[in-house]
């Protein structure tokens, strides 16, 4: 999802570093506040982390559109500490890319943060919250979960750009981000979800007592 | 034990690879990066959009950047391993003692 440096038009530019830096401070006073409140969430939170640093340092050739992405490792987040609080974590990685790899930018970087770190967490977030409720296999809901949070930060800078420069541009764009995404998007989904069990079943107390999942849960996984 | 979802993810990834080996070789794309793509979408859509800003640093190659990029993958990993690890030893133990 990286814009390049540059690429948009200064007023997108700004627009865009505007809503990030609000985003940001929210997310800044909740891990304040969640980190004051309980420290044992600090080795969670360094996974929840170090998930994004490792998935989006990769770039993986995507089969059905002969180019390559990189998939966002946000799922884990945001389902665990929701959307805000990913968006603090992201602008860390995204910040290291546009510096030290002129990947991406640092007038892009509201742009970039706004769709990696909050739109596909903020609705992969409200995907799980709503289907956790209904029952439906955990497995399932998680894979769903991380699947929407990588699919939609990629929409979503298709729509930034076709914003910027004619929203006719809109299938184009979402053609070259959208349509590459789609595999690497599965693959990530099912690696989050081995994640979420491995950690379920090693500390399962953890997510029952931020609300990610149910004791009933993390029982049946333990099962 | 049940490795159900694990199975799954090899099985995801055995696919993945054939169907990206079986694409290699029936045409001659490079895999470019798709956000390269995006930005020749501009300059084709705008020949005169002028970038506002150009990058402060670039790695002078391609080698120093797969350094940096496999640098950050290896950071985040060694983390995971670290706190996955602890945490796999620390229910093992309390298995063991009978704790809860």
């Amino acid at each position: 999802m990286h814009i390049m440096e540059g690429a948009l038009p200064f007023a997108w530019a700004a627009f865009w570093w505007g809503l990030t830096l609000i985003i940001l401070l929210i997310g800044l006073i909740q891990l304040y506040i969640m980190v004051r409140k309980n420290r044992e969430v600090l080795p969670l939170l360094a996974v929840s982390g170090a998930f994004i640093f490792v998935l989006s340092s990769l770039k993986i050739p995507s089969p059905i559109a002969l180019s390559s992405s990189h998939p966002t490792g946000t799922g884990l987040s945001s389902i665990t500490f929701g959307p805000a609080i990913t968006a603090v974590m992201s602008a860390i990685v995204l910040f290291f890319q546009a510096f030290m790899l002129a990947h991406g930018g640092l007038t892009t970087l509201g742009a970039n943060c706004f769709s990696m770190g909050f739109f596909g967490p903020l609705l992969a977030w409200l995907v799980y919250k709503a289907l956790q409720k209904t029952g439906l296999n955990i497995y399932i809901t998680v894979f769903l979960a991380a699947f929407i949070a990588d699919l939609a930060t990629y929409v979503m800078t298709a729509l930034q750009l076709s914003l910027a420069f004619g929203l006719e541009t809109l299938p184009e764009f979402l053609g070259i981000f959208a349509l590459t995404q789609i595999p690497l998007a599965v693959l990530e989904g099912l690696i989050i979800v081995v994640a979420v069990k491995f950690i379920a079943k090693v500390k399962g107390e953890f997510f029952i007592s931020n609300g990610t999942l149910t004791e009933e849960q993390v029982a049946k996984i333990n099962a | 034990m049940n490795f159900k979802v694990e199975y799954l993810l090899v099985i995801a990834l055995v696919i993945f690879s054939a169907v990206f080996v079986y694409m290699t070789l029936v045409s001659d794309s490079e895999f470019g990066g798709a956000d390269g793509a995006a930005e020749e979408l501009i300059y084709t859509l705008n020949p005169d959009y002028e970038p506002i800003a150009e990058p402060l640093w670039e790695p002078p190659g391609g080698e120093t950047e797969s350094l940096l990029f496999c640098l950050q993958g290896a950071i985040g990993a060694l983390i995971i391993g670290l706190f996955f690890g602890y945490y796999y030893a620390m229910s093992k133990c309390k298995k063991q003692t009978g704790k809860t």
